[in-house]
């Protein structure tokens, strides 16, 4: 087993990036490299930009904590865990950390790794008002402050 | 009309495996030439001992602190700077032919920008959603055409393998295990660690489709187009499967051990003991700090057959490339460019190859990864003498050498200086010293090296890290010591030489990359 951390600080509200990150059916609008995604009830299938389908258990969406964590239940792994939690600095900032536990450790890295563009391209979103995740969560009633509605 | 460039690269091949530079297992007739020639380096050096930092260097012309690749699975960003972007620019035609390795290969995302061209079977990178307009086609390369050890993947030459012998896919050692790590399965005929015996023919062997691809390229110029071809082979990395059939060109029964091979357990540890710790942790198995070797192989319990038959596997791989080059070189010739091309074959770091009981690589900083084979026989209408080179030189001195061939002022981002023709052009444009830089960071686990080749002496500086405190260090005389057995870090005598390459190594120290780069993938 391996662990790897990955975070990056927002200058929006924690409550406004939770809108995102808390909605499991659009991480292919932030994840780079991920194609496509689809959920149904605690399961999400992503499929990677290489084409390779990834599935999912979704054991976390806490609002109130602002956590998000997965399994990937491929057998490419003995075992995954994705944790991302969404920390408000009290500043009208939050913290985003993106946390990869996972067996084989390679793994950690190949998948973890990825998660550094993903936290940038969130970041990116937010802080410029513009972005697909954005307009996905206008598009539901329930847009970002800065986002595009 | 001016001066074309062939450079050859091969991965991980050690000085001492070519016949010009005292080798006498493999036969490289075809480089042995080339080297009496033109010019050949005795002490060239590489800014790092791993892939894709030293090939990142090779294309921007700086160290790996500025280009800020510091470890093979950060990706050298798609808008570098490239010597190939300038050659481009000033109207060379511009290919790479064989392993790019400035992006990480284990890429299931689909993110980097190389795998994506191949696995589309693209050889071109304009109008490409990357192309900027600004750098030519991808890193400056019009043409692009990868392949690696094997025959998995979406890189050219596996889509090549597999529309037309896809029985053969499987014919490769596999370079992961099934938990992604670096394979440690032992085979061949001592089970040594990425042996393998591959029934494929020569001719769907990479390094045979590099030559052929780097062909088809070269036909199809014009005659009197300029051009700079890398031409990479991925051999003689690991794994060692070439085709079976070729293996008897050498009896692995019949090679000798290396000569920096300490025949008995109890010599090998008490040198290991001298040097910083984690060279005996790494040989007894309890710490492997890096990605680049075996996870689960132990170095202590290679045999002397093991390495026999490695050395011999190894020895056939830079055979093929001899001859593989031989066949392009004639297809230069036969279009009547022989004149008119230079031609710079080297590599991108050493192997261990025995030396100490060691195999792969790591962050040891001696000749076996640091030494490596480079020869520039310069175009025949450039009138030069041939020569060898005894100061030491670096891979960052390869880009404006390319500028310097084109007609070119290098470009003022690059840190190294034209390659010195002979030793006094060498001390009279200050190729004195040569640096080289180890970083990793691996799941808890951080290495931190600098050296400085410099007056026959190696001296290497370690930074705090997983198992260092940041006073250890390594110093070796490498004319009195040519195997680095004995470590002069510690020894009273030799504190002013320390000292003064201490200085010299930290006020040399390059720009760094900001900002630092995240590691990405595992390679």
């Amino acid at each position: 087993m391996a662990t790897l951390r990955r975070e990056i600080r927002i200058h929006r509200p924690a409550s406004e990036v939770w809108k995102v990150v808390g909605r499991p059916e659009i991480l292919h609008l932030w994840f780079p490299g991920v194609a496509s995604c689809t959920v149904t009830g605690n399961v999400r299938v992503i499929v990677l930009g290489s084409g390779v389908p990834m599935p999912e258990e979704i054991v976390t969406n806490d609002s109130l904590q602002r956590r998000f964590q997965y399994h990937i239940t491929s057998p490419l792994f003995k075992q995954h865990l994705a944790t991302i939690d969404v920390i408000d600095l009290d500043d009208g900032t939050c913290v985003v950390v993106y946390s990869t536990d996972a067996d084989p450790a390679v793994m950690a890295l190949v998948i973890g790794g990825a998660t550094t563009g993903a936290l940038e391209e969130l970041r990116r979103q937010f802080e410029s008002g513009v972005g697909p995740a954005l307009d996905a969560v206008a598009a539901a009633g329930s847009p970002v402050m800065g986002g595009r509605v | 009309m001016g001066r074309k460039i062939l450079f050859v690269t091969t991965d991980q091949q050690r000085y001492d495996t070519l016949g010009c530079n005292g080798g006498n297992i493999a036969r490289t007739p075809v480089v042995d030439a080339l080297a009496a020639d033109g010019v050949r380096y005795e002490r060239a050096v590489p800014q790092s001992v791993v892939c894709m930092p030293s090939r990142s260097t090779m294309l921007t012309g700086q160290y790996p602190s500025t280009h800020g690749v510091w470890m093979n699975g950060v990706p050298l960003p798609v808008d570098a700077p490239s010597v190939a972007a300038l050659l481009y620019r000033a109207g060379y035609r511009t290919a790479l032919v064989g392993k790019p390795h400035f992006e990480p290969f284990l890429d299931p995302f689909g993110k980097f920008t190389e795998n994506v061209l191949a696995g589309q079977g693209r050889e071109t990178a304009e109008n490409q959603p990357w192309f900027d307009g600004t750098t030519g086609p991808h890193r400056g390369f019009e043409h692009l055409e990868f392949s690696t050890h094997g025959g998995a993947g979406q890189l050219h030459y596996a889509r090549w393998l597999m529309a037309n012998h896809p029985e053969a896919i499987g014919m490769f050692y596999p370079v992961l295990d099934s938990t992604f790590e670096v394979n440690a399965t032992g085979g061949g005929e001592t089970g040594a660690p990425q042996v393998h015996i591959n029934p494929m023919p020569k001719e769907w062997y990479h390094t045979d489709w590099v030559a052929d691809r780097t062909i088809s390229w070269l036909d199809s110029l014009q005659a009197d187009d300029d051009w700079f071809c890398w031409m990479s082979f991925p051999d003689p990395h690991h794994p060692w499967d070439p085709p079976a059939a070729e293996t008897a060109r050498i009896n692995w029964r019949d090679v000798d051990l290396p000569a920096n091979y300490p025949t008995t357990a109890a010599e090998r540890e008490a040198i290991l003991d001298a040097k910083p710790r984690h060279w005996r942790m790494w040989y007894d198995g309890e710490l492997v700090s890096n990605y680049e070797a075996p996870k689960h192989w132990v170095p202590a319990t290679l045999t002397t057959d093991q390495l026999r038959e490695v050395t011999a596997l190894n020895a056939v791989e830079c055979e093929l490339i001899d001859e593989a080059l031989g066949r392009v070189m004639a297809a230069i010739a036969a279009r009547g460019w022989g004149d008119d091309v230079d031609v710079i074959f080297t590599t991108d770091h050493g192997e261990l190859g025995g030396d100490f009981g060691l195999m792969f690589k790591g962050p040891y900083h001696v000749d076996g990864l640091m030494r490596l084979p480079l020869i520039w026989r310069p175009a025949k209408s450039a009138g030069l003498t041939p020569s060898v080179v005894s100061r030491p030189v670096g891979l960052v001195d390869l880009a404006p050498t390319f500028c310097t061939i084109a007609g070119l002022e290098p470009a003022p981002w690059m840190q190294g200086k034209p390659l010195p023709v002979h030793d006094t052009d060498a001390d009279a444009r200050g190729h004195d010293k040569v640096l080289t830089e180890w970083d990793s960071e691996l799941f808890g686990v951080a290495v931190h090296l600098r050296t400085i080749t410099r007056g026959g002496w190696v001296c290497t500086a370690y930074k705090p890290g997983y198992v260092h405190d940041g006073s250890e260090g390594e110093l070796y005389n490498l004319t009195e010591d040519p195997f680095q057995r004995n470590n002069l870090w510690d020894n009273p005598a030799h504190a002013a030489t320390r000292s003064d390459l201490l200085a010299d190594l930290w006020d040399s120290q390059p720009p760094v990359h900001t900002p630092h780069m995240p590691l990405i993938a595992p390679v």
